[in-house]
């Protein structure tokens, strides 16, 4: 197919470009030597530029320095987080097998608590979500009320990737606390597009990721109470708290600290600008094609700012990603790739829905770069695109 | 022209592809994934459906600089390909799952999506040519004759064939190979796919036994000569084709000592009848589901009317007479070990007239 000449970029949520002031930071180090963990003058100024930038990410997302572990991003964070904390929560009380969490995490949630169920012995139950993709509360309470001394975590994260729906954290830690049960949180999506503030939402372990957030990739960072114990899954050095080992990558944490610090600066004015492109976008795209049907929470307060997932029925998710890529408007099905094989979204059929109108969904996602020109090229192709797909048909 | 081109993860594919981009056509390159659960199909690259096999394919893609995709296809080749292959072994018969496939999902399921997405034709790297005729495009046998893949194509009608492209058939294997590696492309030494592709190590009796544990082809029964005695056991009719000596385990040798081959599966009662290699002649086929590529023929005789009988099976001389959807195939000479269920492709000369199923044999009144 023809290749356009520009490419709109809206797959933002997948990843994000790098902001000048993280590639500032993060090029500023790359030519230094200096192992963090060395003793000499070279070692203590790597140290340095890590310490400082766990204190300015601590300072970003209300939490103490201590409370900051780096990671190799978000995946090792929640591994960490979900592994960590069942070990340790079992050795100290070995009827605290259960993890409470919810079927539209993300697969680097989901996956650990499968392993963690297989291998492990652990119990998990995956709480109900409604129509739009959001935690019952009353699902939680009941879970808690029947098996709150048997439950060593929940897990329930900030904001959902594909529908964008925000979850009710500030309700899971309350009867959490009530239960006495710590809270781990996935906030990946939700770091720079809402108000997170670790010490204020209560929760006890908190994921991020830096290329989510305008920083480098392969650099994320657990944010993790003292109170709550982890058990180590990397082993070496120590380097980190002694819950993971290995050399700290001094230039990454930088840039990942830089990223952080403007995004949270940024955000309000960020959740103005793109969630009224957002807003634009969806207008745009359901005058368009009217019978395309927004998923997740409304637009507001419910919802990220840069998110819009649509399904568009009798509609082939897949056809209708190719034919728009093929004039250069990149977004994304939404659906994990197990194996080669899309997958229809585990979120999708959590909320409800059917495989066919799974299969039928697309997720548009703004970030800081994204431009009202970008939204009026999707909304011109979306028609046509969806007109053609249609002809194409289902599986 | 704008193309799609299926792309197995081996190295036919991957150079049919890019002689697609150099003759001037916009190429989108797609990679079938076949299996609803790849992992445990194949180990090692030795089909088309591992992860690997995607990956190879990705980076094929790469290098000829196309775009890429996976295409889920998971759904409807176990229906229309793997089913009908469990269904046929149940019924006795010897099914061919390639031309199956070809027939179901290459050119008809992707070629139909390719067509609606606004494509106009689907590459692939079969050994094969397709040329205008006087009456349409004209399917014919490849130049290499020892890779010649016409008889898997032999179910595809005009309109099908109209909308496909072959661009290996005019060279020898060992020359795609050197072009792939000519081309930076990482496949150019991969080893050749055999068997079948969702068969994980080609033990079809083993892997059907494991899907269909209940039919009734899973329940041991005697193996009689043609006088009915029992020279032997056999664990089950599934897996077993007419023609087959290997595996059957005898345990009574024969009077002449001369080696045994299966003549008829029972599946029902489950008797298997073996003999000698003379009673496997025959000399009359009765097909069924006729496939043509052009006209359906209603006879074909001369000299160059031939008959293909399995894959990369020899060629024989023959007869052929439609009416409606029978087709009589008369042998010229006899023929061995020909297994209903199997595709009879029917050529005239180097041309590919259609196809038919096997529905039954006449032996050669000995």
């Amino acid at each position: 197919m023809t290749r356009a000449p520009r490419t709109v970029y809206l797959d933002h949520a997948a990843t994000t470009p790098m902001v000048p002031a993280a590639v500032e930071a993060m090029s500023a180090h790359l030519l230094e030597v200096g192992n963090a963990s060395s003793l000499h003058a070279s070692g203590r100024r790597a140290r340095r530029v890590v310490e400082e930038s766990r204190e300015t990410i601590a300072q970003a997302l209300g939490c103490r320095p201590g409370e900051v572990v780096f990671t190799s991003g978000g995946t090792e964070a929640d591994n960490l987080a979900l592994k960590g904390a069942f070990w340790s929560r079992r050795a100290g009380d070995s009827r605290r097998v259960r993890i409470l969490s919810t079927g539209i995490e993300h697969h680097a949630v989901l996956d650990p608590l499968h392993w963690l169920a297989e291998v492990e012995g652990a119990q998990i139950e995956l709480l109900a979500v409604d129509r739009d993709g959001r935690l019952s509360v009353a699902a939680l309470r009941e879970a808690l009320e029947r098996s709150a001394d048997e439950t060593a975590l929940i897990s329930v994260m900030w904001a959902n990737n594909e529908v964008g729906t925000l979850q009710p954290l500030d309700e899971v830690v309350a009867l959490a606390a009530e239960y006495g049960v710590p809270v781990h949180t996935d906030a990946v999506q939700a770091v720079g597009a809402v108000p997170v503030d670790f010490a204020a939402s209560g929760v006890d372990a908190l994921t991020l990721t830096g290329h989510k957030v305008g920083g480098p990739y392969g650099v994320g960072a657990l944010l993790v109470r003292r109170e709550l114990g982890l058990t180590a899954l990397l082993h070496g050095g120590g380097q980190e708290r002694d819950v993971r080992s290995g050399t700290i990558d001094v230039p990454a944490i930088a840039g990942f600290a830089a990223a952080v610090e403007l995004a949270v600066k940024e955000q309000s004015v960020y959740a103005a600008r793109v969630g009224a492109l957002r807003d634009q976008l969806v207008t745009g795209v359901l005058s368009a094609v009217p019978d395309a049907v927004l998923n997740g929470a409304p637009s507001g307060d419910g919802r990220l700012p840069g998110n819009a997932h649509f399904s568009f029925p009798d509609c082939e998710g897949d056809s209708l990603l190719m034919l728009l890529d093929a004039q250069g408007i990149e977004c994304s099905t939404g659906s994990a790739c197990s194996a080669g094989v899309p997958q229809p979204s585990h979120v999708l059929l959590s909320m409800g829905r059917s495989e066919a109108e799974a299969r039928s969904s697309l997720r548009f996602s703004l970030g800081h770069t994204s431009t009202a020109e970008d939204v009026e090229a999707l909304v011109a192709a979306i028609g046509p695109c969806v007109e053609r797909a249609r002809s194409a048909g289902m599986r | 022209m704008r193309v799609i081109a299926a792309m197995s993860g081996g190295v036919d594919s991957a150079v049919a592809a890019a002689r697609a981009v150099e003759a001037g056509h916009d190429v989108t390159g797609i990679h079938l994934a076949l299996s609803r659960n790849p992992a445990s199909y194949r180990s090692g690259a030795r089909g088309c459906c591992t992860i690997e096999d995607a990956n190879d394919a990705r980076r094929a893609a790469d290098v000829i600089g196309i775009p890429f995709y996976v295409w889920d296809m998971s759904d409807r080749f176990h229906e229309d390909v793997v089913e009908d292959f469990m269904a046929e072994y149940a019924e006795g018969r010897t099914p061919n799952p390639c031309l199956r496939c070809n027939e179901k999902i290459k050119f008809a399921a992707v070629l139909d999506r390719a067509l609606g997405l606004g494509f106009d034709a689907v590459v692939t790297g079969h050994y094969a040519v397709v040329r205008d005729g006087a009456d349409g495009v004209e399917l014919h046998r490849a130049s290499d004759a020892a890779k010649d893949q016409s008889y898997v194509l032999g179910v595809l009608t005009q309109d099908q064939l109209r909308h496909s492209l072959f661009p290996l058939g005019d060279t020898p294997k060992p020359l795609v190979r050197q072009e792939a590696a000519r081309r930076g492309l990482l496949v150019a030494d991969k080893p050749d796919s055999h068997d079948i592709c969702f068969v994980a190590d080609g033990d079809n009796a083993g892997w059907l036994r494991e899907k269909m544990p209940d039919a009734v082809g899973t329940t041991p029964g005697p193996i009689l000569d043609e006088s009915g005695v029992e020279v032997g056991r056999h664990s089950g009719t599934l897996g077993l084709t007419v023609g087959q000596r290997r595996g059957l385990r005898l345990g009574v040798p024969a009077a002449d000592g001369r080696p045994r081959f299966v003549l008829d599966i029972e599946p029902v009662s489950g008797t298997v009848t073996v003999g000698p290699r003379e009673h496997l002649a025959v000399d009359r086929i009765e097909g069924i589901r006729p496939r043509w590529c052009g006209a359906a023929p209603t006879r074909l005789a001369g000299d160059g009317v031939a008959v293909q009988l399995r894959a990369h099976g020899d060629e024989h001389r023959a007869t052929v007479h439609v009416e409606d959807d029978a087709v009589s195939i008369e042998l010229l000479d006899p023929a061995f070990g020909i297994a209903p269920g199997q595709a009879a492709v029917i050529y005239d000369g180097s041309r590919v007239v259609g196809s038919a199923t096997i529905a039954s044999t006449r032996r050669v009144e000995g």
